[in-house]
């Protein structure tokens, strides 16, 4: 039987893919993300897991040692964050089209310089198009079963592609929350064996990772990219049989109080839990104002995303990440490129806001509401703001 | 000593593998001295093997899509990692076994890179991988430059050397710095197997990648690769050049089996450098001082190998 | 010079880019490289087998009766047989034409 307890969401995490019976963990320690490595390691030490803990020499190695590990057919595990992530970056673009799929938990952390710690989604967006399926964690039970999830949709035959959870950095990987922990017999229904399409086996010898001459490289990227797209079907099936099992429903995009709203904040990962607040407070003050949450990055669910905005007349869409001489952040140019020309779309207005730690207050998401409100009457000349910094 | 060791049945000329791993039709260039070498590899091996290799010129004239040269499980990630991808496919291996979700039987496990990939972009990955423990061999096949992205230097060029980003000049005579010893790298790990090998001697060659396989935790060799299109040297000299550099002690061949240095072959009547550089267009500018630089630096080199091999 | 073995469709192609056909490469004809072929003359081959090992390109084959014989559809043409034979066995001649 699932337990209901105290525990911090990366201990909960860890112990998800402790549940999954992972085979390989590869991974390098990096803040924020130690804690979930070290609950691994320590469990792998106790016997709790029969698993195979590899401390690498690098991110690049664990990403490296991930793949060799999942070609060779065994289920596989790293975490990192920020710079990690970064140093990682050359791997993390071949096992999407080689059909590796490993499982990585990024705890979202902002990127040098100045160096910091502290959470923000400049890794992660960095990373963007590494051709992974891609969600956000909200909060403490999402981050477990998400991870749940992972190792169900990335190794289903259908979809064999690496995917990661991103939850963010100590805002939710270092607090203690209460979380339903399934029990194994539980997670053993819902996550079947991992049984790969194609290994690296003497008895059957393949060449994996061959030379994409020009005649078939633009094939292979497409199918690559086909069969990521493909895969928002058995994610959708994942998580309707997660619903089925254990009584909670994700979504690729989820709406709070937004029926009627005119103005939508839209947000992905922790500080949703904020703009709900700040939903609510501005709705006693009569502002008709609700929220979508993105949970599926990528593949990005556009479909869905149209149907839960609704008929609102302004999106005031934060990012996490400042992408220096752009036209905005990632989120906002997903969602103004999927709304381009579309006949009554609504006006997207975008916020950089929460960089390298600092807190997304209520009060500030009342401000980005307010703005875009009244740039959806005059045009601003930049299409971004960053909300909250200081000019003097 | 090496309990493995014990079951080791030495390669006879007379009872070579007649098995092929590596299928004809590869795009090797003419007289490739690494290919060569990694063709004897394979044959020591047999089919109960998974390759990771590297970037590099065996990656690439081996598996151009839809084709493979490979008989065996191979895989190709990027350029430095090999070893890492191989502590993987070990690791995985393990815990599956351990498991009962693939058979029982010892894979052998082989990462290979060239020398750039070994000793220059993939060294921390590979002394993470030596120092972890894995039981996996690791080949270098050297051939002295990048030669896939069109010979430039690496750390394991020879001093003296011209490659396209040592080009001789005015103010310049090649290569500056002296060859790395990555052998003694991995020594340095205290791995229990260590050798140099190169493809003129093929029984030798042949007799260390088999050790190495049997070897419980990681061994690493160090081929040297003759490249005749890097070098400027004619195709049908490479293993003519593969014995020279042993004849001259330039690239001595020896095994160090539990940090105990054993000399494969002694030279007593080495040939001079000279006989080894000329005919090879990436020395021909060197004037006498620097060979005879060259001359004094092997043969103090070779004297620090005897004395580590007399020392154990 | 066109692969026409890799045209294929992103929906026909192979899963993962895998090459699953071991030893494919041997449908590629690496002896049109070559501008001179070996010869072998069995009178003076003492069959030790130095140009078969020494081989780049597996193109050294051994018959039943010991004798060796090149393979010309992969022998590039290198000349290491010719230069390692220890009885000057083998001779590389121009091809013709």
């Amino acid at each position: 039987m699932a337990k209901r307890i105290g525990i911090e969401v990366s201990i909960a995490l860890a112990e998800a893919v402790k549940l999954a019976n992972v085979d390989v963990i590869a991974a390098y320690p990096i803040t924020p993300q130690t804690h979930i490595v070290e609950h691994l390691s320590e469990v792998v030490a106790d016997g709790e897991v029969d698993a195979e803990f590899v401390p690498v020499e690098s991110e690049h190695g664990a990403m490296s040692c991930c793949c060799g590990s999942s070609a060779a057919g065994a289920r596989t595990f790293t975490s990192t964050s920020s710079q990690g992530l970064l140093l990682m970056s050359e791997i993390l673009f071949i096992p999407g089209p080689m059909r590796l799929p490993i499982v990585m938990a990024v705890v979202d952390r902002a990127l040098s310089a100045p160096i910091s710690i502290w959470n923000d989604h400049q890794d992660i967006m960095s990373q963007r198009d590494v051709g992974w399926i891609q969600t956000f964690a909200e909060n403490g039970q999402e981050a477990f079963d998400l991870t749940l999830h992972a190792f169900r949709v990335a190794e289903d035959r259908r979809v064999s592609l690496p995917m990661m959870v991103n939850i963010d950095g100590f805002t939710l990987s270092h607090v203690v929350e209460a979380v339903e922990l399934l029990s194994q017999e539980e997670v053993d229904q819902y996550l079947p064996p991992f049984k790969p399409r194609y290994r690296l086996d003497p008895r059957k010898p393949i060449t994996m990772g061959p030379v994409g001459i020009p005649e078939v490289y633009s094939e292979a990227k497409v199918a690559h990219n086909e069969a990521l797209k493909a895969s928002k079907k058995v994610i959708l099936q994942g998580w309707k049989e997660f619903a089925d099992l254990f009584g909670r429903q994700y979504n690729p995009v989820e709406t709070y109080r937004s029926e009627d709203a005119e103005v939508l904040l839209v947000t992905m990962g922790s500080i949703s839990e904020t703009a709900m607040t700040a939903i609510d407070t501005m709705r006693e003050k009569g502002q008709k104002a609700g929220l979508v949450r993105i949970r599926l990055w990528r593949p990005f669910p556009g479909p869905e995303f149209r149907k839960a905005a609704g008929k609102a007349k302004v999106l005031a869409v934060v990012d996490r990440c400042l992408p220096p001489g752009s036209t905005c952040g990632p989120v906002g140019a997903e969602l103004r490129s999927l709304f381009y020309k579309v006949p009554g779309s609504p006006k997207i207005f975008n916020f950089v806001a929460g960089l390298g730690g600092r807190d997304v207050t209520v009060e500030w998401f009342e401000e980005m509401v307010e703005k875009a409100t009244a740039f959806a009457k005059r045009r601003p000349k930049e299409l971004y703001e960053v909300i909250g910094v200081r000019e003097k | 000593m090496i309990s493995e060791f014990e079951k080791f049945k030495r390669f006879k000329a007379k009872n070579l593998p007649r098995k092929e791993m590596l299928a004809p039709g590869h795009r090797a260039c003419q007289g490739c001295g690494e290919v060569l070498a990694l063709r004897m590899a394979m044959k020591a091996l047999g089919e109960n093997v998974i390759v990771c290799m590297a970037t590099g010129c065996m990656e690439i004239i081996t598996t151009p899509y839809p084709q493979t040269a490979w008989k065996v499980p191979w895989i190709h990630i990027a350029f430095e990692n090999p070893a890492s991808v191989a502590s993987g496919i070990e690791s995985a291996l393990k815990v599956l076994r351990r498991k009962g979700r693939v058979p029982k039987k010892h894979i052998d496990i082989l990462a290979i890179g060239g020398d750039g990939s070994t000793s220059d972009i993939g060294i921390g990955w590979i002394s993470g991988a030596l120092e972890r423990g894995h039981d996996f061999t690791y080949i270098c096949l050297d051939n002295e430059a990048y030669m896939n992205t069109g010979v430039q230097r690496s750390s394991c060029t020879p001093y003296g050397a011209m490659t396209t980003t040592s080009p001789p000049g005015e103010k310049s005579f090649g290569q500056v710095t002296w060859k790395k010893n990555v052998p003694g790298i991995a020594v340095a790990h205290n791995i229990p197997y260590v050798a140099t090998a190169s493809p003129a001697y093929f029984l030798d060659l042949m007799n260390k990648v088999k050790k190495a396989a049997l070897v419980k935790g990681p061994a690493y060799i160090h081929i040297y690769s003759p490249c005749p299109t890097g070098w400027g040297s004619a195709p049908e000299r490479s293993i003519e050049f593969a014995k020279l550099v042993v004849e001259t002690r330039i690239f001595p061949l020896y095994e160090v089996i539990e940090g105990r240095y054993i000399m494969s072959r002694k030279i007593t009547k080495p040939k001079p450098v000279q006989e080894y550089l000329k005919g090879q267009r990436r020395f021909r500018h060197l004037d006498e001082e620097h060979i005879s630089y060259i001359q004094q630096r092997v043969n103090a080199d070779y004297e620090k190998l005897i004395r580590l091999s007399e020392m154990t | 010079m066109a692969n026409t073995d890799a045209i294929v469709g992103w929906k026909t192609i192979t899963f993962g880019c895998h090459v699953m056909e071991p030893g494919s490469s041997a449908k590629f004809r690496t002896g049109d490289w070559r501008s001179q072929r070996p010869v072998i003359d069995n009178e003076k081959c003492i069959k030790c087998g130095m140009c078969w090992i020494y081989c780049p390109d597996m193109a050294i084959i051994q018959a039943e009766d010991g004798f060796f014989e090149v393979d010309l559809e992969y022998c590039k043409g290198c000349g290491i047989c010719a230069h390692e034979c220890p009885k000057d066995a083998i001779t590389i001649i121009p091809e013709e034409g």
